[in-house]
């Protein structure tokens, strides 16, 4: 993994819901990345417990893996979702930020497939793990 | 209580106000913006539109984070929903209390969300329909639009786990 350049850095920037939800680009290479939420009580969807609602676990799943396909050097175009597959696997634990990456595993002529995990403190303890397929369009080979 | 001849506002004031008090103390709802319209049973969630939902700023088109949150919102209330409903028509919440005593609602197991066309910059509506609910899962569809109801610019399809299900 290397350190975001500004212009990568400011993916977050130029996406209003990821900066309404302080998002921050901190580690990409080819066809991956990585970002950063940090935890915010207006997004608690269980009152009892102070746990996070899915919804933002879901914005920042589509983010990382949207900004993986953007990553991918064969790219040439802006992506957008075409499905995603969630899996809740652990309560986000109150108080702490989350951290999800994403890697393209998988790409065709017209669609990137990716993957993307989701944590907090212990990358080996997924919240949340995602599988989808995004819109791709693979440089033109010579 | 609930008998065929029971005024209509004390129907209403029961049921606004479950509903409501589900709806309230959940602050992600108001973060994004979703809101619930009830028609006796049948809820509709509304997502009502503002600038920062958007998620591709260079075609101002929703963020497809931002919809799945919507449409699993909507699922959870509508399964939570229905899952109360028979306690809260033999008058078990006391509606007066200052903090009404519900169960608390389902937990998402796993979602897949189909999007199906761009979302535009205006507000959007879910309904869900549950196409299976079990004691300890329930299984629950839900479809999303904008400006005709035939028109789904999204859909998911969500399991859950029940409140109170022994592992």
């Amino acid at each position: 993994m290397a350190k975001p350049t500004p212009e990568q850095a400011s993916f977050t920037e130029r996406l209003p819901l990821c900066k309404a939800m302080r998002m921050k680009v901190t580690d990409v290479e080819d066809g991956a990345a990585t970002l950063t939420m940090p935890y915010d009580p207006e997004m608690i969807g269980d009152p009892e417990t102070g746990v996070i609602h899915g919804g933002p676990v879901s914005v920042l799943l589509d983010s990382v893996s949207g900004l993986a396909v953007t990553m991918h050097p064969d790219n040439t175009s802006m992506t957008a979702t075409i499905d995603l597959r969630i899996d809740y696997m652990r309560p986000a634990p109150p108080g702490q930020d989350l951290t999800a990456s994403a890697q393209v595993y998988h790409t065709t002529r017209t669609v990137a497939f990716i993957r993307a995990t989701a944590w907090a403190d212990d990358e080996s303890k997924p919240i949340a793990q995602a599988t989808g397929a995004f819109v791709f369009a693979r440089k033109a080979t010579s | 209580m609930n008998s065929k001849t029971e005024p209509v506002q004390d129907i209403k004031r029961r049921r606004d106000g479950v509903l409501n008090a589900y709806v309230n103390r959940i602050p992600f709802f108001k973060y994004l913006g979703i809101t619930f319209e009830r028609k006796g049973d049948e809820l509709t969630g509304v997502l009502t539109y503002s600038p920062k939902l958007i998620g591709n700023a260079v075609v101002s088109r929703l963020h497809g984070g931002g919809t799945s949150a919507f449409l699993e919102s909507t699922a959870t209330m509508t399964l939570g929903w229905k899952s109360v409903w028979d306690a809260m028509e033999s008058g078990e919440f006391d509606l007066e209390a200052d903090d009404i005593k519900l169960p608390p609602l389902p937990k998402t197991i796993s979602i897949t969300t189909d999007y199906l066309r761009p979302g535009l910059p205006r507000d959007a509506y879910a309904r869900a329909t549950i196409t299976r609910a079990g004691r300890r899962y329930a299984s629950v569809q839900v479809e999303a639009w904008q400006d005709n109801r035939d028109t789904l610019f999204a859909q998911s399809t969500l399991h859950f786990l029940m409140p109170g299900a022994k592992p």
